[in-house]
């Protein structure tokens, strides 16, 4: 046991379950090994690693900090205005936009209309038109709430936030 | 409840601490912290690159095991129906693809027939509870994406292979998620066998589904126990501060001031997983509410109200089997071979006792619509060719295979059959 610590550094829990995933996966490769579509399988599973930490987790990201960047001043005339932190009202209509783009990508882009058209007689047209009042609704809803509470936040405060 | 001051972090050597000490906790990392080859690990934790500074205050091992703790529960579910919905495709009978996967399934048996709404289930609750789970698993990847820029990379032989599992687990769930969407809304980008992949990434994925619960578990439960659900549940966003730091390298050395409180973030990933399941559950909960599902193909039900020809979806047009009409004229024939074979044209099967059921219509796209069908049954055709019953058939099996001969033709009850299947 200490040697096995010693040279692969954990336990014989740990190498037990390497070794099932490994097993697991060689079995699962040796399905398609002679498929002669296998290397854009092998393509797809690196891309889908590479594009989800490489590029949509550095956007959103990106995105996110421009968002939270902007808000931090701590100016006298901000904080004059009733505080109703903005960034989630932004953020939470974009995440949903964003989430539902990528899921429904293909109805939207119209990326499957000939089959659509052949397996199931319908016509795939109206699902970018529908996309985008789910976000205006997004949008509305979030922006609706905002309101609210920041009325609500100055009704509360006026008595006393006014003078300054 | 007030959390625990002390959230007992691991006391022995664990990875954890290595990490920590790289990043400044300590100061003169110890030969310990590397394993096997050390001068190799040590050599390349001294080529620190320019890596990114974490900001969130919210990420934490806390909400990292909570995440994940979420995902054990749901994701084997959707593991199970995947394997199921291969075997209900009849591999014994070569009805599935891929068709020859080795032991890298479930142990062969009948699809039962009733209840009719099984396959339904379990395709409703693959497809749904997968796409429901995404951003759940946005989510956790949101949550450890700091240990994928971790340095030192790789600490010992054990390190190494672990973080080729978390290779395979991240690109085996994003390629499951991306080639099971994309299918769901026939678009076939990616140009190999839908079923082939899919099955073949569900294999990858449970391997290292199970390595990654049997390395993580302990860490999850621990990290899910460092602070109470309920008290995170009632923390506004002044009182909500970064958890402590258990040397993961999950929790920001230099936190940003928090946005969102725990609680919201856990809020948003729910509200995401019922945005998803609102938008896409129509699919498969009935007709009634089809219309919920106003992004996907199969959202869609009735002829012209919405654009198709039928008053319910179908997986084939007429135009797409690609039947030519003449085939299904007036030189139509159905052929029945058995010991007594037949041939009967249109005017002779629909002279036969039609038999009318409520019966789902099912697809492995996880799309389903309950409709009336009408027709011959199966087994009345079946008869008609002199195929023997269900029950008989499997006492024939019984008898050829591992009944002794000295009992020929003794009539056996259902049960006592059951074990030549």
């Amino acid at each position: 046991m200490r040697i096995l610590h010693r040279f692969y550094g954990a336990g014989a829990g740990h190498l037990l379950g390497i070794v099932v995933c490994l097993v697991l996966a060689v079995g699962a490769v040796a399905i398609v090994v002679d498929d002669p579509a296998w290397p854009r399988m092998l393509v797809w599973f690196l891309a889908a690693v590479a594009l989800h930490d490489f590029v949509l987790f550095p956007l959103y990201a990106a995105g996110d900090r421009l968002l939270t960047g902007r808000k931090t001043r701590t100016t006298a005339a901000a904080r004059r205005r009733p505080r109703v932190p903005v960034v989630n009202h932004v953020r939470l209509p974009l995440l949903g936009a964003g989430l539902t783009f990528l899921l429904f990508l293909p109805g939207i882009l119209g990326r499957n209309e000939p089959t659509l058209r052949s397996l199931s007689g319908l016509d795939p047209g109206p699902v970018a038109g529908r996309w985008l009042l789910l976000v205006a609704t997004m949008v509305a809803v979030s922006a609706l709430v905002y309101l609210v509470r920041v009325l609500r936040a100055r009704s509360v405060s006026t008595p006393a936030g006014d003078g300054g | 409840m007030d959390r625990p001051i002390d959230p007992a972090p691991p006391p022995s050597p664990s990875p954890a601490n290595g990490r920590a000490a790289v990043q400044g906790v300590k100061q003169s990392p110890d030969a310990e912290e590397f394993g096997f080859p050390a001068p190799l690990w040590r050599a390349i934790a001294a080529r620190r690159p320019p890596l990114p500074r974490w900001r969130s205050p919210l990420r934490g091992p806390w909400l990292t095991s909570v995440l994940g703790l979420a995902l054990l529960a749901g994701l084997p579910i959707v593991i199970v129906t995947g394997l199921l919905s291969y075997m209900a495709y009849g591999p014994q009978l070569g009805g599935s693809i891929p068709g020859d996967v080795g032991w890298l399934r479930l142990p062969p048996f009948e699809w039962p027939t009733r209840p009719s709404w099984l396959f339904r289930l379990n395709q409703g609750l693959h497809v749904g509870l997968g796409l429901v789970l995404i951003p759940l698993v946005l989510a956790k990847l949101w949550s450890v994406i700091p240990q994928l820029f971790a340095w030192p990379p790789v600490r010992s032989i054990s390190h190494a292979l672990e973080r080729v599992t978390l290779l395979l687990l991240v690109g085996s769930i994003l390629f499951e998620i991306v080639t099971g969407v994309l299918n769901i809304q026939y678009d076939y980008a990616f140009g190999f066998s839908f079923y082939a992949a899919h099955y073949v990434g569900a294999w990858v994925f449970i391997g290292a589904f199970i390595a990654h619960v049997v390395v993580m578990l302990p860490r999850a439960l621990r990290g899910a126990r460092s602070r109470s659900l309920r008290a995170e549940l009632r923390t506004p966003l002044a009182q909500t501060e970064p958890e402590e730091d258990d040397g993961s390298g999950l929790v920001a050395q230099d936190p940003a001031p928090p946005t969102m409180t725990r609680r919201g973030a856990l809020a948003v990933v729910g509200g995401g997983m019922v945005l998803v399941g609102g938008l896409t559950l129509g699919q498969t909960l009935g007709d009634g509410v089809r219309g919920t599902a106003f992004l996907l193909p199969r959202g869609r039900t009735t002829a012209e109200a919405d654009g198709g020809p039928n008053d319910f979806p179908v997986n084939k047009t007429f135009a797409a089997s690609r039947i030519a009409p003449a085939d299904v004229g007036e030189s139509w024939r159905l052929e029945l071979v058995g010991d007594g074979s037949q041939t009967l044209d249109l005017a002779a099967l629909a002279a036969l006792g039609q038999h009318t059921a409520r019966l789902p219509l099912a697809c492995v796209e996880g799309w389903s619509t309950v409709q009336d069908w009408t027709g011959v049954p199966l087994r009345e055709l079946a008869a008609l060719a002199g195929v023997p019953s269900r029950r008989r058939r499997w006492c024939a099996r019984w008898k050829k295979g591992r009944r002794p001969r000295s009992t020929p033709g003794r009539s056996s009850t259902r049960t006592r059959c059951w074990p030549c299947r």
